[in-house]
């Protein structure tokens, strides 16, 4: 189970995943922890842009869009 | 911050209004001070302190809106200028905002704050939207978990705004850490019981704690401190001594011991220099507890990841605690209008349904309004110019004063007002509904692709209203680099004031003849136009990004808030007040001088020839290479006032008219300026350096003003010069080869 961690960019839309590892340094990290993105957090993908990217992600109540590379930062594991 | 209690004066109260964007902070903000702070269902609008004021049972109250952030760890700008004043601009209490409706998210920054000082007021604001969600929040629990006072409010209806009031004097009354310093540290152990950290990092909090507390001024609260100071923000002791140093006359604990260190904190950086010899207990002891944590596997990043995890966790937990959601689908209105709005199919179309509508209205909606000002303008320039003459003042005078400076600014302010007061109001409709975040997520990855960041696409919508307030919007743009990319290049999106002159030009030059067709293809030429402003700031923001902007810090996170009901009179009233008004103000500052400038070098004269002609002369090489002419260049020159007084001034200088003037038809513009040797190429050239070109001294004057640096205002003057030079030489050189 531990082993089928996927970036969240990959995370299909309409379904959650649950944060496990944050790739992301520094000021980035940052900012995607003060989001809420800690261990453990359910997030889902919920829709794309009319191009595909960024992703609107719903996250501890709010609504917040991150482009693909980004997401591919964050580690998630499929609920 | 800069706002501390000798400034203000002993009487008043200085209260800090903290909060996350959007979250109806400023709402609260014009509520208790009736001041016109702009607010909008917007993350990101204050990043200057706005200052208001506010009487309540005898005393006077000094309010502070902070900008609006999420956390005040993440070092941006708006953080540290929001943690600086909560710190060390010693407010007697702070007013936290929170959102009903996303609490569990905005307790992150109450509880950070928390952690700094326990003399809050919660407000938690957007009752009614929470109710209409069927979100409930308990305030009763949510005050004896925090230990402060929390007040629900309605701040749009006023609702709940008088009990914040009496909430914030009682807790004046309780007494904050400025008044009587002794407080602050009786505090720490309360406010330690509302985080707790891992056992390790609490332990070295144990170590370090005394030694700072006995370092610091004791209105500082040592645990934060101790805190900050193992997450490595060493800079932190030395900005603490400069306060106390600032502070020292009203009441430093041990004035000679903080004087002493901060003179010496001047002469050289931490923390070889700056150190009365007792602190080498405070830095040792400092390095001793980091090594031990680093032997326990928790380096600096480990320890920032486990304190932002505490308290996230710690904010989860009273979310369960005090709120209770009667419906699980609250979301789902949102969520429905968004799968319309952002969607693959309808997205960008509506969007440019929407905006084009907004451009058609304003420029539609303009012309008769703006026709009336001007002829009321130009009747009381009648009036004005008879009691002159009545008053006996001499010719010069009367020419400066009503030809020059009154006719200009006349000739500014009939052609901008209205065109603003129509586009304003509409755009700040959208704004307040929150469809402009969806805006900027439909169209961000055209900006990634430009290195830039997708809300530019919103700076750069209101920069078609006005490039000064294009620039303004930029605020919203929460990274750096992104924000000085739209800066720049705002420009390149043509204004109220240039569209009227694209259009003219295109209508008198480029489409020939009569019929249906000619509206089509004015229509076409004008979106060529609009089209070439949007690929040249792609263009130019990928290349800002790639060489002077290079390096400099950047993130994307785009929050889409819940969709809410506008207030349409407030936003008539706040879009005409502050937007409009605001820009008027700046561009009639401008005018006025430059009017009687244009007059001056109209009808002065040396050697019989005016001034105006002498420089137009000696363009006139430049201007030829650029398929333009001297006098064009000097008319470009002369218009940085206003781009609106760019054909105005050519008229004058072409009639040999000693002050600008319009001609009341386009048939007559044609024939006056192929008189003067226009072809298709001049016009070409003309419309291309109308897009490309310096931005008008109003913009300029708001880039300083918002980067408060020379620098950038310079870098966008010259940027869009340089692209527009090249470009009519381009133009110019190749239809000179062709014939």
């Amino acid at each position: 189970m531990s082993n089928c961690y996927i970036p969240l960019d990959r995370l299909p839309i309409g379904s959650m995943g649950r944060v496990k590892r944050l790739m992301a340094k520094d000021h980035s990290r940052r900012r995607m922890l003060d989001l809420g993105l800690i261990s453990d957090t359910v997030v889902e993908a919920l829709r794309q842009s009319p191009s595909g990217d960024p992703v609107a992600y719903q996250i501890r109540g709010a609504v917040i869009a991150l482009r693909s590379e980004e997401a591919a930062n964050i580690l998630v594991e499929l609920v | 911050m800069g706002l501390t209690h000798q400034s203000t004066g002993s009487a008043d109260l200085v209260i800090a209004l903290a909060g996350n964007p959007n979250t109806g902070k400023s709402t609260v903000f014009n509520q208790l001070t009736g001041l016109r702070q702009h607010t909008g269902n917007w993350p990101g609008k204050t990043v200057t302190n706005a200052r208001g004021s506010f009487a309540y049972q005898g005393k006077r109250y000094i309010l502070v809106d902070l900008p609006g952030t999420y956390s005040l760890l993440a070092n941006s700008v708006e953080e540290e200028v929001a943690r600086n004043f909560i710190c060390f601009g010693q407010p007697a209490v702070t007013v936290v905002v929170v959102d009903a409706t996303c609490l569990e998210r905005n307790l992150n920054l109450a509880l950070q704050i928390l952690e700094i000082t326990q003399n809050v007021v919660i407000c938690v604001n957007l009752m009614d939207e929470a109710g209409r969600k069927k979100i409930k929040v308990d305030l009763q629990k949510l005050a004896d978990l925090l230990g402060v006072p929390v007040v629900g409010t309605n701040a749009r209806d006023g609702e709940g705004l008088a009990k914040l009031k009496e909430a914030i004097r009682q807790a004046v009354l309780r007494g904050g850490p400025c008044q009587q310093g002794k407080r602050a540290s009786q505090m720490c152990s309360q406010v330690s019981r509302l985080i707790r950290y891992d056992e390790q990092i609490e332990k070295s909090i144990e170590k370090l704690e005394p030694l700072v507390r006995a370092h610091i001024d004791s209105r500082f609260n040592s645990r934060w401190v101790s805190l900050r100071l193992l997450e490595g923000h060493d800079d932190l002791l030395q900005t603490l001594s400069e306060q106390s140093e600032l502070c020292e006359p009203s009441k430093s604990s041990k004035p000679s011991e903080s004087s002493k260190l901060s003179k010496s904190s001047k002469l050289g950086m931490f923390p070889q220099d700056n150190f009365r010899r007792g602190d080498s207990e405070l830095l040792n002891s400092l390095v001793k507890v980091k090594t031990v944590l680093e032997e326990k596997g928790i380096g600096v990043n480990e320890l920032k990841d486990r304190i932002v995890s505490a308290i996230i966790k710690k904010a989860e937990l009273i979310g369960q605690q005090t709120l209770i959601f009667a419906r699980n689908d609250y979301q789902q209105f949102d969520r429905q209008v968004d799968n319309i709005v952002t969607s693959k199919r309808w997205g960008i179309p509506l969007m440019l349904l929407l905006l084009g509508g907004i451009f058609w209205l304003t420029i539609q909606g303009a012309n008769y309004p703006s026709q009336l000002l001007a002829a009321g303008f130009f009747w009381l320039e009648g009036q004005v110019s008879a009691l002159f003459l009545a008053g006996g003042a001499p010719e010069w005078l009367h020419g400066m004063v009503v030809l020059g400076m009154y006719r200009t600014l006349a000739w500014v302010v009939s052609v901008m007002l209205p065109p603003m007061a129509i586009f304003f109001p509409l755009f700040t409709l959208l704004e307040d509904l929150g469809y402009l975040p969806r805006v900027a997520f439909n169209l961000d990855n055209f900006f990634k692709r430009a290195c830039a960041h997708g809300k530019q696409a919103l700076t750069m919508c209101m920069g078609f209203g006005c490039n000064a307030a294009g620039v303004i919007a930029c605020r919203i743009i929460d990274s750096p680099r992104e924000r000085l990319i739209a800066t720049i290049t705002n420009n390149f999106v043509p204004c109220n004031g240039r569209f009227p002159t694209l259009i003219a030009l295109t209508t008198i030059f480029l489409v020939a003849g009569q019929g249906p067709l000619q509206a089509v293809w004015a229509a076409l030429s004008i979106l060529a136009v609009i089209v070439l402003g949007v690929v040249l700031t792609l263009g130019v923001s990928r290349f800002l990004s790639k060489t002077i902007l290079q390096g400099l810090p950047s993130t994307f996170t785009l929050e889409l808030p819940p969709y809410r009901k506008p207030q349409v009179g407030r936003i008539i009233i706040r879009s005409i007040f502050d937007r409009t008004l605001f820009v008027l103000g700046r561009a009639v500052l401008i005018a006025a001088p430059a009017g009687a400038l244009i007059w001056l070098f109209a009808n002065t004269t040396v050697g019989g020839v005016s001034v105006l002609n002498q420089c137009a002369v000696f363009l006139d090489p430049l201007g030829r290479l650029l398929g333009m002419d001297g006098f064009i260049l000097m008319a470009f020159l002369l218009g940085i006032p206003a781009n609106e007084i760019v054909i105005p001034i050519l008229i004058m200088s072409y009639s040999g008219a000693g002050s600008i003037l319009e001609l009341n038809s386009l048939a007559a513009l044609r024939d006056l300026f192929v008189q003067n040797g226009w072809t298709w190429v001049t016009a070409v050239c003309t419309m291309l350096f109308m897009l490309n070109h310096f931005p008008c001294g109003t913009t300029l004057l708001t880039i300083r003003q918002e980067t408060q640096s020379m620098k950038w205002p310079l870098v966008a003057f010259l940027v869009p010069t340089v692209c527009g030079i090249l470009l009519c030489f381009l133009v110019a050189q190749v239809a000179r080869l062709l014939g």
